[in-house]
């Protein structure tokens, strides 16, 4: 009895798992009628649209991880060599935006940064998309940020710096050639979360109104039947991948200390 | 005898295919302090954990206090039990920890609080009962967790490595204590151990484990003055070892080296010819003949060692060596290496070995 | 709740001026692209168009329709957090503490990771085709065994269609951050416990949950954030038919003709003062209970 619970929690939670994934598999090849074909994903490839919002998207997401790398390791680098008694907030603070609805930082943007602003980046498609990399890279932040300190905490930092400054190195050459190789699975980590999140963002992009992969999939959503969850099952991909590529690069991770500070 | 008040008889435990007790049975008196001491992977921390009831055995029954308790799980055999890593529960002040128990079995308030005041004056902590765990030392928190198993007056006090996570000075006085305390309270007690001073000094008697067995049992004098086996020769204290080869087993002479001693206990009806293994402890040797030591064989320093107020000697004799100390005389200038010599001993500190 | 930098100590700053040039960056970002942004929505809040204080937007509010948005968003978030972590900590549970064999532990963490990044737009259209009016589950059970979903009242677009769909991220993400946590709980303290007479249940009641109960109420705000404010999910699987909260203000900012631009900052606002009360009570709540933490 006691061990027959576990088992049926685990047989319930499969379905409720698993349904959803088979429900959208099969929908998808449903397009003919009558046979299973894989016509909906060879429309949906074919679609210029999608090609376009999806290299987009890529694309953003590529400096978004750019970005969020060239923000994120100095400043939890620094934060740990220099200022440790500013972890604690630091770490707060990039939690926040876990807890404020992405839909109030971009209206704020929207309001913010409108071309009567002292910032008018929504005023150009080219500063559009730069405020949109920077939303993007706040919502991957705690992700990030996460992963980096993780990542940092595995190494000796001061003995590290201390060893490259002995050397001659100067900050940059310690943060380029010392560091960051150092923490580059966490990095990754970091930025794999970083690409699937973008990759599927849906009110940032809609309400700064950039062609991306997230108000694509809405819009064909709301006008098709099977095409949609053609995309559902390539999301479900990308985002597996993703995973995957994370726990592949965590093999090559060095172990945690014993002494956890 | 009166009947043992904790009988393990005939206990086996194996995963699989693996077999880590293999048929340990053992009595213990009321109030007895036994050590269970022996090698990581050795099965004492598995018959203890049976003992608790955390592992069920294959075979074999635990009796306590005259019933057979190995059907009953842990909660219900009053039993107290001090782990290695303290394992206090954190979320509860010192006060709250020790009165866990009494807690939990529904004892009113105002008792449950006059018996936790009295185990933390027992520990000698009276003043700490509002702290949390990790505002204490580990010794504290080890005798902390020492009152909290005691508090409900278990029947049997287990205590599982519980000095080995502490530092070597507090490791000493707390060893005092615990014993101590034990003898106060009159409760038979197991202790499972790796480290043999803890287990020589504290201990009624003595269960060397090995390989899932009982190597020897008996009291720290005869584990230590009379080991019966080689493996708790080894383990225990610090040991030459000897062979022997039989020349006249009527008699017991046994050729050493270059000469022969007339060994006074039984050769295990060893024929002429046989080699025995044999062992001397380091305490027992002296060098040059001495009075009253009826075995001496004929050897070469072959190394000294100066360690202030002891000398360290060791002597060749034919293939095999002895160590032993001799005190640092002012008066007398030490041995030097490759001077022959002689060792002297009583032959009845010669211990065979099966 | 974010409009407040944290003080710091002057001895530092005048010691080593030099080192805040390090965090310069960091601080320059945060402060243009969260703080000042969401600053902007509270201010904005309480002004009229003319950039006077007033309390018109906020009263604003207080319309049938916006008040059932409101309430029904709280409602579903709620439900798919307090569902999401009771169901959550029970795999969690079940593979950390035995009862489930360990080599379900691994496939099960990667799941989650995968699940709980599964959100938005896709999870939509997933869920559409399998409980939508002609999906997997609906047509089978229509055809197979006779049950109408429709005529029994289930509708994914609903409180109950929407709080299950959003359990299929609630409830991975619950598993990664608890797994931790239940690592964290040692084995001695259930042995000590055990031996000390106490039940399983008392164990339970008496040790491990309270000292669970930060990581369980952390998570509980956070999974109440994360179903709050999902916009995408909600308006892939409802279009704009269901009233909530995000929905609303989504069409409010999109529109902006539709009425008053400044009943969006309160609408935002009022979202903020959400999740706000959600975080205060669990930073409250996790002070009291965590007097016994370093």
């Amino acid at each position: 009895m006691r061990r027959l619970w576990p088992w049926l929690a685990l047989a319930v939670g499969l379905i409720y798992f698993i349904l959803p994934l088979l429900g959208m598999t099969e929908f998808s090849l449903k397009m003919r009628r009558g046979v299973y074909s894989f016509d909906a994903y060879a429309k949906v490839l074919a679609d210029p649209r999608f090609q376009e919002t999806f290299t987009f998207s890529v694309v953003m997401a590529l400096a978004t991880i750019l970005f969020g790398v060239l923000l994120v390791v100095p400043t939890a680098y620094w934060v740990r060599l220099k200022l440790p008694r500013l972890r604690p907030y630091i770490e707060f603070v990039t939690l926040l935006p876990l807890v404020i609805p992405a839909i109030v930082i971009v209206f704020g943007y929207i309001r913010l940064y409108n071309t009567s602003s002292w910032l008018p980046l929504t005023g150009s498609a080219m500063g559009t998309n730069i405020l949109l990399i920077f939303g993007y890279a706040t919502l991957s932040l705690p992700y990030m940020y996460r992963a980096v300190d993780t990542g940092l905490r595995t190494i000796d930092v001061a003995t590290l710096t201390e060893a490259a400054q002995s050397l001659g190195a100067g900050w940059v050459t310690i943060l380029a050639r010392v560091i960051l190789p150092n923490v580059l699975v966490a990095v990754l980590s970091g930025a794999f979360v970083t690409f699937a999140i973008v990759l599927g963002e849906f009110t940032m992009a809609a309400l700064l109104n950039r062609p991306a992969f997230g108000p694509y999939m809405q819009l064909l959503g709301a006008n098709r039947a099977y095409e949609p969850a053609a995309l559902a099952v390539i999301a479900f991909a990308i985002t597996w991948g993703c995973m995957a590529l994370i726990q592949i690069v965590s093999r090559f991770a060095p172990k945690a200390p014993v002494n956890p500070h | 005898m009166s009947d043992p008040f904790l009988s393990i008889q005939n206990v086996r435990k194996s995963y699989g295919d693996v077999t880590v007790v293999k048929d340990f049975s053992l009595a213990v008196e009321q109030g007895e302090f036994v050590s269970f001491l022996g090698p990581s992977g050795c099965g004492k921390t598995t018959m203890l954990r049976i003992v608790a009831g955390f592992e069920e055995p294959s075979a074999g029954n635990v009796m306590i206090g005259g019933q057979d308790v190995t059907g009953l799980r842990p909660n219900q055999r009053n039993i107290g039990m001090v782990f290695q890593s303290y394992a206090l529960f954190p979320n509860m002040t010192v006060a709250q920890n020790v009165g866990f128990g009494l807690k939990v079995a529904g004892v009113p308030k105002a008792e449950a609080a006059a018996r936790v005041d009295e185990m933390l004056n027992l520990i000698s902590l009276p003043q700490l009962g509002d702290r949390y765990p990790y505002q204490l030392s580990g010794g504290q928190q080890q005798r902390v967790a020492l009152a909290r198993a005691m508090a409900g007056k278990p029947q049997v006090l287990l205590l599982d490595e519980p000095l080995s996570a502490l530092d070597a000075k507090v490791r000493v006085s707390l060893r005092d204590e615990i014993r101590a305390i034990q003898k106060a309270a009159g409760i038979t007690t197991i202790f499972v151990t790796h480290d043999q001073e803890e287990a020589l000094s504290m201990s009624d008697r003595i269960v060397v484990m090995h390989g899932g067995m009982a190597e020897q049992v008996g009291t720290p004098f005869e584990i230590y003055n009379r080991p019966t086996t080689k493996f708790v020769a080894g383990f225990v204290g610090t040991l030459n070892m000897l062979d022997g080869t039989v020349t006249d087993p009527a008699t017991g002479a046994v050729r050493i080296g270059d000469d022969n001693v007339v060994m006074k206990q039984s050769l295990n009806g060893a024929k002429a010819g046989d080699t025995l293994s044999l062992a001397l402890r380091p305490e027992a040797i002296s060098l040059g003949k001495q009075p009253g030591r009826d075995a001496s064989i004929g050897g070469t320093i072959s190394e000294v060692s100066f360690l202030g107020s002891v000398i360290r000697v060791r002597v060749g004799l034919g293939k095999d060596a002895v160590s032993l100390d001799t005190f640092n005389n002012p008066a007398a200038p030490p041995p030097r290496v490759g001077e022959k010599t002689e060792i002297s001993f009583s032959s009845a500190d010669l211990l065979v070995l099966h | 709740m974010t409009t407040q930098t944290h003080p710091v100590p002057r001895s530092i700053a005048s010691r080593l001026p030099l080192n805040w040039l390090g965090v310069a960056p960091f601080v320059i970002f945060i402060t243009l692209f969260l703080f000042l942004p969401t600053m902007h929505i509270v201010v904005g809040a309480f002004r009229n168009p003319a950039g006077e204080f007033t309390l018109a937007n906020i009263q604003g509010l207080n319309t049938p329709s916006i008040i059932s948005a409101y309430w029904i968003s709280i409602k579903i978030s709620l439900a798919s957090a307090l569902l999401g972590c009771l169901i959550g900590f029970g795999v969690a549970a079940a593979v950390t503490l035995g009862g489930l064999p360990r080599w379900i532990r691994s496939p099960l963490l990667t799941f989650s990771g995968v699940a709980s990044n599964f959100a938005g737009v896709p999870l939509a259209f997933a869920f559409l085709a399998t409980l939508g009016p002609i999906g997997l589950v609906t047509v089978f059970l229509r055809t197979e065994i006779g049950i109408d979903l429709r005529a029994l009242g289930f509708n994914l677009l609903s409180f109950w269609g929407l709080t299950i769909t959003y359990l299929f991220f609630q409830i991975p993400l619950m598993i990664l951050i608890i797994t931790p946590a239940l690592d964290g709980l040692k084995r001695e303290w259930r042995e000590a416990a055990s031996i000390l007479g106490a039940s399983g249940f008392q164990y339970w009641r008496m040790v491990a949950l309270p000292i669970l109960f930060p990581s369980l109420l952390g998570t509980l705000a956070l999974l109440f954030a994360n179903s709050f404010g999902a916009v995408a999910t909600a308006i892939a699987l409802t279009g704009s038919s269901l009233n909530i909260v995000p929905i609303l203000l989504f069409a409010q900012i999109r529109g902006d003709v539709l009425g008053d631009p400044h009943l969006g900052y309160a609408l935002a606002f009022g979202m903020i003062v959400v999740t706000g009360i959600a975080n205060t009570i669990y930073i409250w709540l996790r002070a009291r209970s965590e007097r016994w933490l370093k």
